[in-house]
């Protein structure tokens, strides 16, 4: 047994925990859930909510002269305690015991229970939070049936306006505080925090600040009730209707791991998925809520030709060979590919064997920079610029080549440009109509009317994030992987097989029957992926570059887990 | 000594020893640090600055001094917790947030004799090692707070606090801080929390043990008015000396307020266990009113249970167990934990027949369900609900179903909370409910079970009676 062992006895079975482990912590490894409304890994302990109640024992204490008897096992014999302790703050130590199910757990459970719902309103049916509330869950676990409460429930504040993106339903709100740790101790902008005291206990927003930071909907996610609520999920959907898929945010560099919730075809919600190497339990409310588009009424829905009287649909067929003949009537020299770092690997490693097969030199990607936040947005904006300078080996930082390109159109050098997945009159991008104008050829893959596709001959249409399977590297060099969560609208297809179809137009082809088969090619062919597969990457992503870049949100938490103040 | 004279009609009783209170109605005698000087002040800690600090915590535990603010903790064993490897400041708090019902007893050191309490607090420091404190004084003694203030700034001129104490190098920052009305910032955790200007919501133990991570997450000993008081006699008398006051295990002397139906109510300094209950009631407070007779004692301030007139308890005497009337429980620690209650704050509170038992649960109820600070779901919840049924009980609006609601509420909080601000809520009701549950429940109404609530004139019925 190692020192940092200590043995403990859960509901009449022996473990072996590192000591210092958190009783709820313990319970959880030993596959027994503690319910618990306040405890959260990654914020500080209150221990207010007194859900996490269990019966604890310790060996008796010896009187003088007497020596304990040690079981066959050396297990000294455990002394209940006749009062419950809160296991999500209290640590576990050598033969400790802990009982979940015994009648003293049990009534505190119950007791807690029924004082949590005496002032709780009846809102279920018309609350976003029932299906996944976990006052409605612990309730049906461990309430009693009926109510003994005779009394006028306290009334407090409804459908109270804290900021922009966040409803709060005061009578809801069961004081967890949750809230209020998240805003002070992870966000940094601690604007929440309760007024009043005992039972009238109200959380507001500090008089004259709003509750407005980039992160105000992780606290949506944490709040254990439907006290918070998003202002853009409220009233959409039952949540039992949703399908959930695992995927990543590609609003940024950071690939926050997600969770996206759709019906019918149509995305409602993206929540953060844990990742303790991308981004915590945490993601931003932009990254979060910039799917909308995805539904929008102006996405690309079939392949346009350009005529005199403007876009025509067409068959796939048509446009691609088109796109293909027109590609191949240009001199090498004078064609330009413009790519876009918000594709996935296997997308840019179709442009590459495109490139290679039309003799592209002029090849690059739009750079879209910001400025790191300082929590989890990355100062880049793209969220595949790693992959796209390994994919598509780029000797120079993603994006310096455009502004040679843009000059080379001027003076005529170019006279073919190809735009896939970027709206080339974008203020990143920096194209203007007039200088699309003086192109011979223009074609663009794309997933949403913009201008350079009012500009383009051929206008393919290509997939959103959403809506595609593949990979990408984020700023820290994680090789991670994205899954198509709704269907594609109308006749538009996902990007490497727009891609794989021109490479075969033009005699190029391989055939690659999906993006699984896409990344072998890739895997063989750049190194840094040697060995690797799609289907291998975990849900959690895996290492692919050492970069020694670090999140400083995930270096404070583990800045406060060393100090003892999270779990983590 | 024998000079001591005081103010006409507030002289102390004869069973009084007034050791705390030697000045308090004293004639001539002024909160000034002359006056208190005159009277030998400042020696005690003339003395302690050429002592070990060791020694001082010595004479506190050889003394047996036991805490004065509720919970009558060993003062001297207290002060060790300080781990011994700490490199931490180490700060000592006075708690003269002085809120529990029927306790009125730290406000007259205050008013009358600050530099007494300056001095305890001075020596304390110097045993636990603070050079900073802080007195922390309810909103509600705006005086006692500037008094405070004053002899502060005195005693720093004269070189009793601040830089080189009495010639030593012991340096000492003492600081008055004024809560802002909550009864809950009397408990140590909630009033540390205040202090650090947040919200007075009492931290969990374990980890937060003041003396480990208190203030400032450092090491800090908080202490009650009168508790740090007596550390000036101690080191007055000697720890010994000082223990051959009381009976053993409840020493020294302790400040009763007696409040409710007696002939005259007030507060009395006593050997701790060498009066009884009959006595304070009897002698010290001249008995009941008129024609009255005893219904029941809150012997330690509101939170204390009950204790009822006609209850037989068994107490031990030497080795033998006996059984005794209210009237002859002496008046300390151990025996009135003995009885099932506790000494606490020494607010002793006496219950005549003219009060409705349940009026006098309700008002109880009405504080605490008001003064909760609604951190923890039993306490915040309970509390209120526990003060709503016993408005109904008092308005003739419930049901005896109703009364065994209530005593299942307070079972839920009690045990269950952050701090012991549950217990305090919870054992009136349960030790009423269990000593008076037929005056309770004749005043429920049977056809009213299962009836819906009208609160809106429960209230106003309630009101009308109180
Ligand atoms: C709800 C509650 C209120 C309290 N109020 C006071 C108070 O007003 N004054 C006080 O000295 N102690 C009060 N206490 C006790 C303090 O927490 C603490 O134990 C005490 O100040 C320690 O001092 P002592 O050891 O000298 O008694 C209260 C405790 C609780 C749980
Ligand atoms: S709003 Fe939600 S998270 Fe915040 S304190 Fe209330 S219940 Fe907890
Ligand atoms: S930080 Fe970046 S990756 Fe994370 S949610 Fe925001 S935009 Fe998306
Ligand atoms: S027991 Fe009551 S006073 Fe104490 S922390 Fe809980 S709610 Fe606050
Ligand atoms: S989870 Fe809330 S007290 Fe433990």
């Amino acid at each position: 047994m190692a020192d940092d062992l200590v043995n403990v006895q859960i509901d009449g079975t022996w473990h072996q925990f590192p000591k210092g482990t958190r009783m709820i912590e313990a319970c959880r490894q030993a596959g027994v859930e503690v319910p618990h409304y306040c405890y959260h890994p990654k914020l500080s302990s209150p221990g207010n909510c007194r859900m996490c109640l269990v019966e604890m024992g310790m060996p008796p204490r010896p009187k003088p002269g007497e020596e304990l008897t040690r079981d066959e096992d050396g297990r000294l014999p455990i002394q209940w305690m006749p009062r419950p302790v809160i296991a999500c703050a209290n640590t576990v130590s050598e033969n400790l015991g802990i009982r979940t199910e015994s009648a003293l757990t049990k009534s505190c459970r119950e007791g807690v229970m029924e004082l949590l719902l005496i002032n709780h309103p009846l809102d279920c049916p018309i609350c976003d939070q029932a299906g996944e509330c976990r006052l409605q869950e612990f309730s049906v676990e461990h309430g009693t049936g009926g109510s003994r409460f005779r009394e006028d429930k306290v009334k407090k504040p409804k459908n109270v306006d804290i900021g922009p993106r966040v409803r709060l339903d005061d009578e809801r709100c069961i004081m967890c505080s949750r809230c209020i740790r998240f805003t002070a101790e992870v966000a940094d902008d601690p604007v929440l925090g309760f007024t009043e005291r005992g039972s009238h206990t109200t959380l507001a927003v500090h008089p004259g600040r709003r509750l407005e930071n980039n992160y105000s909907l992780n606290t949506v996610d944490i709040c254990p009730v439907g006290a918070l609520t998003s202002t853009d999920f409220r009233f959409q959907m039952r949540v039992w209707f949703l399908k959930e898929i695992e995927s990543i945010c590609t609003g940024c560099g950071r690939g926050c791991n997600t969770e996206v919730s759709s019906r019918e075809g149509s995305i409602l919600r993206q929540t953060p998925r844990e990742n303790n190497e991308v981004n915590s339990t945490w993601m931003c409310d932009r990254g979060r809520l910039d799917f909308h588009y995805v539904n929008s009424e102006a996405r690309l829905t079939q392949p346009l030709l350009k005529g005199s009287e403007g876009h025509r649909a067409v068959s796939w067929k048509i446009a691609v060979k088109t796109l293909a003949d027109n590609l191949a009537g240009f001199e090498s020299s004078k064609i330009a590919i413009i790519a876009s770092a918000r594709l996935t690997n296997e997308d840019l490693y179709l442009v590459r064997r495109l490139a290679q097969q039309l003799g592209v030199k002029e090849l690059d990607v739009i750079a879209r920079l910001g400025e790191d936040d300082g929590y989890l947005v990355a100062a880049d904006r793209n969220p595949n610029s790693r992959g796209a300078a390994l994919v598509l080996g780029l000797d120079s930082e993603p994006g310096s080549r455009v502004c040679g390109i843009r000059r080379d159109i001027e003076s005529g050098k170019i006279a073919a440009l190809l735009a896939i997945g970027e709206d080339l009159t974008s203020p990143e991008a920096g194209f203007s109509p007039a200088l699309l104008s003086q192109l011979e050829f223009l074609g663009q893959i794309h997933h949403t009317a913009n201008s350079t596709a009012d500009a383009a001959a051929v206008v393919l249409p290509g997939a959103t994030s959403f809506e595609k399977s593949g990979s990408m590297v984020n700023v820290t060099g994680r090789l991670q992987r994205l899954a198509p969560v709704v269907p594609l609208p109308g006749e538009a297809r996902e990007d490497w097989v727009i891609l794989r179809d021109l490479l075969q137009a033009l005699d190029g082809g391989n055939g690659a029957g999906s993006s699984d088969e896409v990344f072998s090619l890739l895997a063989q062919e750049v190194s840094a992926f040697e060995g690797r597969t799609l289907a291998g990457i975990s849900p959690l992503g895996e290492v692919l570059l050492e970069t020694g870049e670090t999140v400083p949100l995930l270096e404070r938490e583990k800045e406060r887990i060393a100090k003892g103040e999270i779990v983590g | 000594m024998s000079n001591v004279t005081y103010i006409s009609g507030k002289e102390p009783h004869s069973r009084e020893h007034r050791l705390i209170f030697r000045n308090i109605d004293r004639k001539g005698y002024d909160p000034g640090l002359k006056c208190y000087l005159k009277d030998g002040g400042y020696e005690q800690l003339k003395k302690a600055v050429t002592m070990e600090p060791k020694a001082i915590t010595d004479e506190v535990k050889a003394a047996g001094l036991r805490g004065r603010g509720g919970a009558g903790f060993p003062t001297g064993l207290k002060w060790t917790f300080i781990p011994p490897t700490n490199t931490k400041p180490v700060y000592l708090i006075c708690n003269a947030d002085e809120s529990e019902p029927g306790t009125f007893k730290d406000r007259y050191i205050m008013h009358q004799d600050p530099h007494q309490l300056l001095e305890g607090m001075a020596i304390a420091c110097y045993a636990v090692g603070a050079k900073l404190a802080y007195i922390y004084v309810r909103e509600e003694f705006p005086h006692a707070a500037r008094i405070l203030e004053e002899a502060i700034a005195e005693a720093t001129k004269a070189g009793f606090l601040g830089k080189g104490i009495c010639g030593s190098t012991f340096d000492l920052e003492l600081y008055v801080h004024r809560g802002a009305g909550a009864y809950i910032c009397g408990e140590e955790t909630g009033l540390i929390e205040s202090l650090e200007g947040k919200r007075p919501y009492p931290r969990i133990k374990p980890p937060f043990f003041p003396a480990v991570l208190g203030l400032y997450m450092s090491p800090t000993i908080v202490n009650n008015v009168e508790s740090l008081c007596h550390v000036k006699h101690i080191l007055a008398m000697g720890g010994a000396e000082y223990a051959k006051l009381g009976t053993p295990n409840n020493t020294g002397t302790r400040i009763l307020c007696v409040s409710g139906d007696v002939q005259k109510p007030g507060y009395f300094e006593v050997q701790v266990g060498k009066v009884t209950l009959g006595e304070v009631i009897q002698d010290l407070c001249g008995g009941l009113k008129p024609g009255r007779k005893l219904q029941a004692v809150i012997p330690g301030g509101s939170s204390a249970k009950v204790l009822r007139a006609d209850e037989r308890f068994k107490l031990k005497r030497g080795d033998e167990m006996v059984e005794i009337g209210l009237e002859d429980i002496p008046m300390d620690f151990d025996s009135l934990a003995a009885c099932g209650s506790m000494a606490g704050s020494g607010g002793v509170i006496i219950i005549d027949d003219s009060r409705k038992i349940s009026w006098v649960l309700n008002n109880i109820n009405s504080f605490y369900a008001h003064e909760s600070c609604g951190q923890c779901t039993p306490c915040r919840e309970g509390s209120l609900w526990m003060k709503k049924i016993s408005d109904r009980i008092v308005a003739g609006k419930a049901s005896p179903d109703d009364v065994a609601t209530l005593e299942s509420v307070a079972n839920n909080i009690e045990g269950k909370t952050i701090c012991a601000f549950g217990e305090a809520c919870s054992w009136p009701t349960q030790s009423f409910i269990r000593k008076f549950r037929e005056e309770l429940v004749a005043d429920t109404r049977e056809e009213l079970a299962g009836v819906p609530v009208n609160h809106e004139t429960t209230l106003a019925a309630a009101n009308l009676k109180n």
